[in-house]
């Protein structure tokens, strides 16, 4: 049976730290496939001028394409490349959230991240992503430094 | 703070106060617009607000009225069968998580909501139970409670018939389903009321969703650092929606609808804590508001008088029937424009039925309404249009009084939340005006420009006019737009109600089902 790793990509370097983690790892395994999925952080519940909503498909169609350019398809290219078995997703939504719910649809056996670069205030009062994720996954997570 | 406020604004007014010549100049420039724009709007004022021959009652609060009966009946009391479920729509119980990412039904609930919610609440409840008497709360309740079925109506078919470009965005409302609509079912003359409907809804964007709130953006900041000429609060605020809507800051815009929803929330903590407060009065308080329901005690117009004020202000602040939430409301991309509609109905129960109620339950519970003590009827004011109140306060005052005998403090707070409510109502409606603005002349950068800047003039004449005229001018342009799109919808329910039927189906059936977050 193939093990399915799950890479969450933030658009940093320490996304490239978690790709080589995950490719080591895959190695390491054997039969593996890794799922590249960047989540573009939004949630349902915020405040909007009739005009963002009229705009808002466009909007999201624009931020999906931009995503899929500029990370996720590089990076899918770079690990199929190296040999990998390697798939790509966007979504949007909470970001701890989303990559759990996906890597569970999916069937991934674990998830492989960057550690988190949230700031100061934020960070404090919310957690990171990377915390959140640690704590509600419902695969093992590993956090790479 | 009020010594801080008041220096604030004397150091703001310094300049303009330096030459008494001037300000008296400025004073008159206020008085001849005024003069022409009450000349100029009466005859339009004077036919939308006729009353029924031989009665005081204007026609156009019955056609509201019994169009949100009929959707009440028609639908069998959608609004009470599908409250649960609009809830567990916007709580995106049933939004599919591959389309996270578009206007969620929340979203487009809480932008609605900032396009109603504002003075209508806070001023107009005051005005209504100022000269309705508290009976007039409960002709409120029941307009916002059927009103929830003609925004249900409205809504579903503002999602169905709208246009969606080939660049993603959306354009939609009541011009959209009349055009489409009647074309679709073969009935003529879709593309006049189109037309029609357009035309009110530029008036009523104008009047109600302009004028009238940078008026009483004005009031209230004149309330608290003294009065002075309105076109410099109107030049102030068409300054600030001309950077947002032509200079396209955002970040205004976004701020506001931020601060927006918790001004709210807040608005209705105070209103419960202040009711909690005199927890001993809520059954007298309620006693006043059936007995008033039905005899008017002592009001000008008795129990008609009430009834014509809740009613009147009910339509006014949920908007029911009006189709301007229905422009609003398109925005969604739902496979299912029912969904849309479901959502919608809870706005004039928030609206309505929960805020509306709250300020008048407020204005009652700390009686600011004067009693005779022998009869135990309302006094009427000197006037005897209108009941008597401590210190002779009346709208926004009224509500300011109201809540500041229980917290000194409110009125401030208050003053800043209704600059805010202005400022959002201001920004949403622009939109409705655009959309109506380009189905008119088309879509294209000058003609929106224009529209836009004729916008920003009428904040300036909004906040230089009396609030009579203002008022007046709002309300008919606003119920204007009822009465074409009120029409309009009496053909295209059925188009609804299959619609109801089939979701119904499917939703009891399982097809339609919650999904795992």
């Amino acid at each position: 049976m193939t093990t399915k790793i799950v890479i969450g990509l933030d658009g940093t370097e320490t996304g490239e730290r978690a790709i080589a983690f995950a490719k080591d790892l895959a190695g390491r395994i054997g039969e593996c496939e890794l799922l590249v999925v960047y989540v573009i952080e939004w949630s349902p519940f915020t405040f909007q001028t009739p005009e963002e909503n009229a705009m808002r498909h466009k909007r999201r169609e624009e931020e999906v394409e931009l995503a899929t350019s500029r990370i996720i398809a590089p990076a899918v290219e770079a690990l199929k490349a190296a040999g990998f078995e390697a798939q790509g997703i966007v979504r949007h939504g909470d970001v701890a959230e989303t990559l759990n719910t996906i890597t569970v649809e999916n069937g991934g056996s674990q998830i492989v991240v960057g550690r988190a670069s949230a700031d100061g205030f934020k960070k404090r009062l919310f957690g990171s992503s990377t915390q959140n994720l640690v704590m509600h996954a419902d695969v093992p997570v590993t956090v790479v430094n | 703070m009020m010594s801080i406020q008041n220096k604030l604004g004397l150091a703001a007014l310094a300049a303009l106060a330096a030459s008494p010549a001037a300000a008296q100049e400025a004073v008159g420039l206020d008085d001849k617009i005024n003069q022409a724009f009450a000349d100029f709007t009466g005859p339009f004022v004077s036919f939308i607000f006729a009353p029924f021959p031989g009665t005081g009652f204007p026609w156009i609060v019955g056609w509201l009225v019994v169009a949100a009966t009929v959707f009440t009946l028609y639908f069998a009391f959608v609004q009470l069968r599908f409250f649960s479920h609009a809830i567990s729509l916007v709580k995106g119980d049933y939004s599919d998580p591959n389309d996270a990412g578009e206007v969620s039904h929340f979203q487009a609930l809480a932008t609605a909501l900032s396009g109603t919610v504002g003075l209508g609440n806070i001023a107009g409840v005051a005005v209504a139970v100022g000269i309705g008497g508290p009976g007039a709360t409960f002709w409120m309740i029941v307009a916002g409670l059927l009103g929830m079925a003609s925004k249900f109506t409205e809504c579903t078919l503002g999602v169905k018939y709208r246009n969606e470009y080939e660049d993603g965005t959306v354009s939609g409302g009541p011009m959209y389903y009349m055009s489409k609509g009647f074309n679709e079912l073969g009935l003529p003359g879709g593309k006049i009321l189109a037309v029609l409907f357009s035309i009110f809804c530029i008036l009523g964007a104008l009047g109600g969703g302009n004028m009238f709130q940078a008026n009483q953006a004005h009031q209230q900041i004149a309330g608290i650092v003294g009065d002075y000429p309105g076109w410099i609060t109107g030049l102030v605020f068409a300054g600030i929606v001309f950077a947002v809507i032509v200079g396209g800051l955002k970040s205004i815009a976004r701020v506001t609808e931020k601060v927006v929803p918790f001004m709210g929330v807040m608005y209705v903590a105070a209103a419960l804590v202040i009711i909690l407060m005199n927890a001993d009065q809520i059954g007298w308080a309620f006693g006043q508001i059936f007995a008033g329901a039905f005899t008017g005690l002592g009001v000008a117009g008795g129990m008609v008088g009430a009834l014509i004020q809740g009613f009147r202000r009910a339509a006014f602040s949920n908007e029911a029937g009006v189709g301007s939430a229905a422009i609003a409301h398109s925005a969604v991309r739902t496979k299912e424009p029912i969904t849309e509609g479901f959502v919608s109905l809870l706005e004039p129960f928030i609206d309505t039925v929960v805020i509306c109620t709250m300020t008048a339950l407020v204005i009652i519970i700390t009686q600011q309404l004067i009693v005779d003590p022998e009869t135990g009827n309302y006094m009427l004011n000197e006037a005897g249009n209108a009941i008597a109140t401590v210190d002779g306060n009346t709208g926004v005052s009224l509500t300011s009084a109201a809540f500041g005998s229980a917290f000194s403090w409110f009125p401030f707070i208050l003053a800043i939340a209704v600059v805010l409510f202005a400022f959002s109502t201001m920004i949403s409606w622009s939109y409705y005006g655009l959309k109506a603005w380009t189905y008119l002349f088309g879509e294209g950068h000058t003609k929106e420009l224009v529209f836009k800047v004729i916008f920003c003039i009428f904040v300036v004449i909004g906040a230089a006019a009396n609030l009579g005229p203002v008022i007046d001018f709002s309300d008919a342009a606003i119920f204007a737009m009822a009465v074409v799109n009120v029409f309009a919808l009496y053909f295209l329910m059925k188009v609804v109600r299959q619609e109801l039927a089939s979701y119904a189906e499917r939703l009891k059936s399982g097809e339609i089902r919650k999904f795992e977050h």
